[in-house]
């Protein structure tokens, strides 16, 4: 209970005047990243990160994450009108959400993903609420090796879970370590990777990685089909959506099914883009209306769009909690709260106990603002994707040389977010996953330093691993999770090798 | 589709020439990392040396890089990316770099008003004053947003110089 009553404090933090305005601006700043391709989620947050350093840090993160939500609700209007997905995690809500608009039932289709995004949204915030101050007291007891131990569950369940080819996740993963360790050691004092150039003496920052690899990237993937857009007409009235809100309660399973879907693919680094296409594959399988789906089935979009928010919003958990992002923007947001000088990590819940409840409260009043600005203003963001794209393509691109330069005021900066544009249009094209890349990026130098702490601490004994109870166990789990794969596939095998052998 | 009869589709780049390269190039990365980090010592000296966590990360990425390299001699023959696709992007990409480069010398505002300009006289079909409103009025509101709201200092050159900022 104690919870809420510190809840009801940060819900004070949160209302005042100033940190409101702060959230519409950036709900409709998101929505426009959100609408526009190649301005994602991590890359809008990447860009406007800058500009908060001035910034009182509570309002500062509450900006940034409504960003995140705007971000969120954008990616369902280009996804529904436009057949586009505004956001990888929108691809699922395009197969039912296209049809519908087709049907010109678009009204319908975008109140009720923005209604599920709503749903989800809010589910992840809850289980933020009652489960990250347990997460956060129980890890106060962790030390260098437990903490490295996470990082490396945390690595290990992407390679094991990702979908993809598992050699390239490995590739992405020690690509985003290297990247992390350029620059001057901070135990050692050590020059490293340098290779005589004085501009990466200080390192290569992550933003400057995120605004290539995700936003220059993004601009080139969607200009090499042209630059045309046509999509449909949506109008939203109050009686669209009450009608479609009534139809809500009928669906509610699926709504149940998907946040739990989410919820768990969110803390687990499995991210909201499986999410969304988990969410819809069970909506699927369990609706008795199940072989319609792609026809323009309302469920199909409440699905997708449901388990999306709940992981993108759980993904918060273990950064607050822990200090391991569960995706590329809770990961650009972490980097975010280290350059505001907040340590993120279980102390963070003891120490700045105002931030982390202000910041929960925005989370709830961030989704009802969000949830109000994006149902009234869908026929202004559908204008923008009007806009000639040979005239937002070129500001896009500025305001990524902006974000690149403002982040260390070095030109030299610029030119690596072009580098890391193409680099990351390649890895786009070749199907190398760019997340466990950020992360590594992000989590690098404390990774390394927790694992040259406990060594320093045990000796250099690497004992040190498996010395208690907690650190084994998740070193155990960790290794389970790398072997998933193999385990799950041996599984699947045995269970269908069975029926053939009895016929 | 055989890539037997070249006609029938647009040619490009092959993803198995492409995945080969990227992954060699990854394997250059790895190599020169491990160069440099042996080079510090990337041993055991009382704890890890400085070199250590890099070299081991770079044996990673040179074995992963190595199975992606024999995957990709064995991936199916496909275009990864057509001629014409490779073309647009280029277009894009050579005018940015120039952009990039230009931003040292002039600054990033007027930098910016040539950028805008010219992908707008490139890329669309605009009239010629909402081609000139667009990227001179851009580029002012920036400068008004990031040099007096946010007195945030983006690069200048020598017009600004000029005008006294």
């Amino acid at each position: 209970m104690e919870n809420i009553v510190y809840l009801l404090d940060g819900f004070q933090v949160a209302l005042s005047l100033h940190n409101l305005l702060f959230m519409l601006i950036g709900v409709l700043l998101g929505i426009v990243v959100g609408v526009l391709p190649g301005l994602g989620g991590p890359n809008g947050v990447a860009i406007l990160l800058p500009l908060t350093f001035g910034m009182d840090p509570t309002s500062a993160i509450i900006l940034l994450t409504s960003i995140y939500w705007g971000a969120l609700f954008g990616g369902a209007i280009t996804a529904v009108l436009f057949n586009i997905p505004g956001e990888p995690w929108s691809v699922a809500t395009t197969f039912d959400g296209y049809p519908m608009a087709q049907q010109g039932r678009a009204g319908e289709a975008l109140t009720a993903a923005f209604t599920a995004s709503f749903v989800g949204a809010i589910s992840g915030v809850m289980l933020i609420t009652f489960l990250a101050p347990l997460v956060a007291k129980f890890a106060l007891r962790f030390g260098p090796a437990e903490f490295f131990a996470v990082f490396f569950l945390t690595f290990c369940s992407f390679i094991g879970m990702g979908k993809e080819n598992k050699a390239k996740i490995i590739v992405s993963l020690a690509f985003g370590f290297i990247l992390a360790g350029v620059g001057i050691d901070t135990i050692s004092g050590d020059m490293r990777m340098t290779f005589g150039v004085t501009e990466l003496m200080s390192g290569v920052d992550f933003l400057v990685v995120v605004i290539g690899m995700f936003g220059i990237s993004e601009i080139l993937l969607a200009l090499e089909e042209g630059m045309s857009f046509r999509g449909k007409n949506a109008k939203i009235d109050p009686i669209v959506v009450l009608r479609t809100w009534a139809q809500m309660p009928r669906y509610i399973f699926t709504f149940i099914r998907s946040c739990l879907a989410g919820i768990w693919l969110g803390i687990s680094p499995g991210g909201a883009v499986a999410a969304s296409f988990m969410g819809y594959g069970l909506a699927k399988r369990f609706s008795s209306r199940g072989e319609r789906f792609g026809q323009g089935e309302i469920e199909g979009v409440i699905a997708p769009e449901t388990a999306a928010h709940a992981a993108g919003t759980a993904a918060l958990l273990p950064m607050l909690a822990l200090g391991i992002p569960g995706s590329a923007t809770a990961a650009v947001l972490l980097g975010g709260l280290m350059i505001w000088g907040l340590q993120p990590g279980p102390l963070l819940f003891v120490e700045q106990r105002d931030f982390v409840w202000g910041l929960i409260a925005s989370m709830y009043l961030g989704n009802i603002v969000g949830l109000i600005v994006v149902l009234s203003t869908v026929p202004l963001f559908a204008a923008i994707m009007r806009i000639p794209f040979a005239l937002i393509a070129p500001v896009i691109l500025m305001m990524c040389a902006i974000g690149a330069y403002t982040v260390a005021n070095a030109e030299f900066d610029i030119w690596l977010m072009l580098i890391f544009g193409v680099v990351g249009y390649a890895f786009k094209k070749l199907d190398y996953p760019l997340a466990p890349m950020v992360l590594a990026l992000v989590l690098g130098d404390r990774a390394e330093d927790a694992f040259r702490q406990a060594l320093i601490g045990s000796g250099g004994d690497l004992s040190v691993f498996w010395e208690n109870g907690l650190v084994t166990s998740l070193m155990v789990i960790a290794l389970a999770l790398l072997l998933w794969g193999p385990i799950s596939d041996g599984l699947s095998r045995l269970r269908s090798r069975r029926p053939v052998a009895a016929e | 589709m055989s890539s037997f009869e070249p006609y029938e589709t647009e040619s490009g780049l092959s993803r198995r020439a492409v995945e080969c390269i990227v992954a060699l190039l990854l394997c250059a990365v790895a190599i020169a990392v491990l160069w440099d980090s042996y080079g510090r010592g990337a041993g055991w000296d009382g704890g890890p040396q400085s070199g250590f966590f890099p070299a081991r990360m770079a044996w990673l990425l040179l074995a992963a890089s190595a199975v992606v390299f024999f995957q990709g001699l064995r991936a199916e023959r496909g275009i990864l990316v057509t001629w014409g696709q490779l073309r647009q992007v280029s277009m894009v990409l050579l005018p940015l770099t120039l952009y990039v480069l230009a931003i040292g010398y002039l600054g990033i505002y007027v930098a910016s008003v040539f950028f805008l300009a010219g992908f707008m006289i490139a890329f669309g079909s605009f009239r010629w004053w909402t081609i000139l409103a667009a990227s001179v009025l851009i580029p002012v509101i920036t400068f008004w947003v990031f040099e007096m709201q946010f007195e945030v200092p983006l690069p200048k050159g020598p017009l600004e110089a000029m005008l006294g900022f």
